[in-house]
């Protein structure tokens, strides 16, 4: 059942957007964008090193987003201008990546599927990957879902009742990493911000607790990645940017909702008033 | 066995020697109250006790067992984390139903527990906090400058909060704070910071103290004079008027 190239593309889509919904919700809440930016970006001087390496490229990706993100990590909260810093951390790596990859010769053609993705070349090892990974931030975002909301919420409330707020925050680092390495493939190192950041912010307006909005934002994200998959398939679009597409547009509408309820509650409010 | 015993307590932050020399020792139901000027070591010295600041040098031993509740000096919640105050009462542990309404009704705040944190008025979160902080039922509160942000109203209620909470769970309390002639009223105890401790005592004795009204100016008589006249009236009964005075005398005793 799985030969099919678009189910196979489909699942993929869903689980990197089940693995992207948690996660993203924690880096629009904690003001992460940029740092998963830095993160995503890194992600193709890593394809660079597994290729000339010869070595498997999701490892390499895992690694070098890892250390990119530890590096980031390690150098905020030292006095750094930290959106500067990681402006830097985030275009250097991608430039650096570009020219490592030109140095690998024979993959010249490919470049275009690692900055914006190839899904519908996602094979039945890719699916396993995926899978493996979505499971593994589900269920450390899972596990450490209270601490992390506490840590989140304030880092000496969270101290005070002995959690460790940068050991969450080495959770969330961790799993940013891991959703890159498997939304590479479905997205490309530029889009994989977006797939985490969009389907959040255009959950915020419907949700009264978090675990809602990690809901609702998963849901955006499936829907996104299976109609983007379609649209791509009629319009003949490349894959990656037509999902992104797609849930800007899903974005944008609900942000438009939201706009056109508190209009509705402010002149009904004003209607009771006068 | 104090609830907390401070010995020769020293912090270093970014190289520079925040706190130096802190005795202090916390006794059961008790209420001490911080001041000092800005930069004078208070908010380091709670989060030290919180665990949040590790000592550069001497002893911090808490009572085995004890349980401490915190109150910060502001929750700055972003607006794109949507949270209701019942499921900020079960962070980081699920309570019970009971316990969550129990604890805001502790807190002066029974209504409040379906609201959006987001939506909650300075002092309606505060007031949140200290209902997170009472369901740890601590044996010990700490508060830092949990005031900062209300209007005179607004910070004697939540004082006159603080005494009934102590008074009907018996748990010690530690709080910063700058409004001197509010909090004079309230504390048993009164511990004057500048990096190491100026002087302690009865709130009448600081102020009377020449370290602290070196530390705080030559103005501080007036507040004492308010304190005086306050500490006479009923408690519950203080108008906004006199608040008003008060907090004209207290700024100008900490410009």
């Amino acid at each position: 059942m799985l030969d099919d190239f678009m189910l196979r593309a489909a699942l993929a889509g869903i689980g990197v957007a089940l693995a992207a919904a948690p996660l993203g919700c924690f880096v629009v809440w904690r003001r992460m964008a940029y740092f998963g930016d830095a993160t995503a970006h890194a992600a193709i001087l890593g394809v660079a090193l597994s290729l000339l390496l010869s070595t498997s490229i999701f490892a390499g990706v895992l690694v070098v987003s890892l250390l990119m993100a530890i590096l980031v990590s390690l150098l905020s909260g030292r006095g750094y201008a930290m959106d500067t810093l990681l402006g830097v951390m985030a275009h250097s790596a991608l430039a650096f990546g570009l020219v490592a990859v030109s140095f690998v010769s024979g993959v010249r053609i490919d470049l275009m599927a690692y900055l914006f993705g190839d899904i519908l070349a996602v094979g039945k090892g890719d699916l396993v990957l995926i899978a493996g990974g979505a499971l593994l931030v589900m269920a450390l975002v899972g596990w450490r879902w209270s601490s992390l909301l506490t840590a989140t919420l304030d880092a000496d409330l969270a101290r005070a009742n002995g959690i460790h707020p940068g050991r969450e925050q080495l959770v969330l680092t961790l799993s940013l990493a891991v959703v890159v390495a498997v939304a590479l493939k479905v997205v490309g190192v530029l889009l994989i911000a977006a797939l985490l950041i969009i389907p959040a912010a255009a959950a915020r307006p419907f949700c009264r607790t978090p675990e809602a909005m990690v809901l609702v934002a998963a849901v955006i994200g499936a829907a996104s990645t299976s109609g983007g998959l379609q649209a791509a398939y009629w319009l003949d679009t490349p894959t990656g940017p037509t999902i992104v597409s797609l849930a800007a547009v899903v974005f944008v509408l609900c942000s438009l909702v939201d706009i056109g309820r508190r209009r509705l509650a402010r002149m009904s409010s004003s209607d009771i008033s006068s | 066995m104090p609830l907390l015993s401070i010995d020769d307590l020293r912090v270093v932050l970014g190289g520079q020697t925040i706190l130096e020399g802190i005795d202090l020792q916390l006794e059961c139901g008790e209420i001490v109250t911080l001041v000092g000027p800005n930069g004078s070591g208070k908010s380091t010295l709670l989060r030290t006790i919180i665990g949040a600041l590790t000592p550069a040098g001497g002893r911090l031993v808490r009572r085995p067992g004890l349980t401490i509740g915190y109150v910060p000096q502001r929750l700055a919640i972003d607006p794109t984390l949507p949270m209701t105050v019942t499921r900020f009462l079960n962070l980081p542990r699920r309570r019970s139903g009971e316990a969550v309404q129990q604890a805001l009704a502790q807190a002066g705040v029974p209504e409040l527990s379906s609201h959006q944190l987001m939506s909650l008025s300075g002092g309606q979160r505060q007031r949140v906090l200290l209902a997170r902080a009472l369901l740890e039922k601590p044996d010990l509160l700490l508060l830092d400058e949990a005031t900062q942000g209300l209007d005179h109203r607004g910070t004697a209620d939540f004082y006159r909060q603080i005494e009934r909470v102590r008074r009907e769970t018996g748990c010690a309390i530690l709080m910063v704070s700058h409004e001197l002639h509010v909090v004079m009223r309230t504390s048993d105890r009164v511990i004057c910071l500048d990096r190491h401790v100026c002087c302690q005592g009865t709130p009448e004795r600081v102020l009377a103290s020449p370290a602290y009204q070196a530390l705080f100016g030559p103005d501080t008589a007036d507040a004492l004079a308010f304190y005086r006249h306050e500490h006479l009236r009923e408690r519950d009964t203080a108008s906004p008027a006199l608040a008003q005075v008060g907090a004209a005398h207290s700024m100008g005793a900490s410009a």
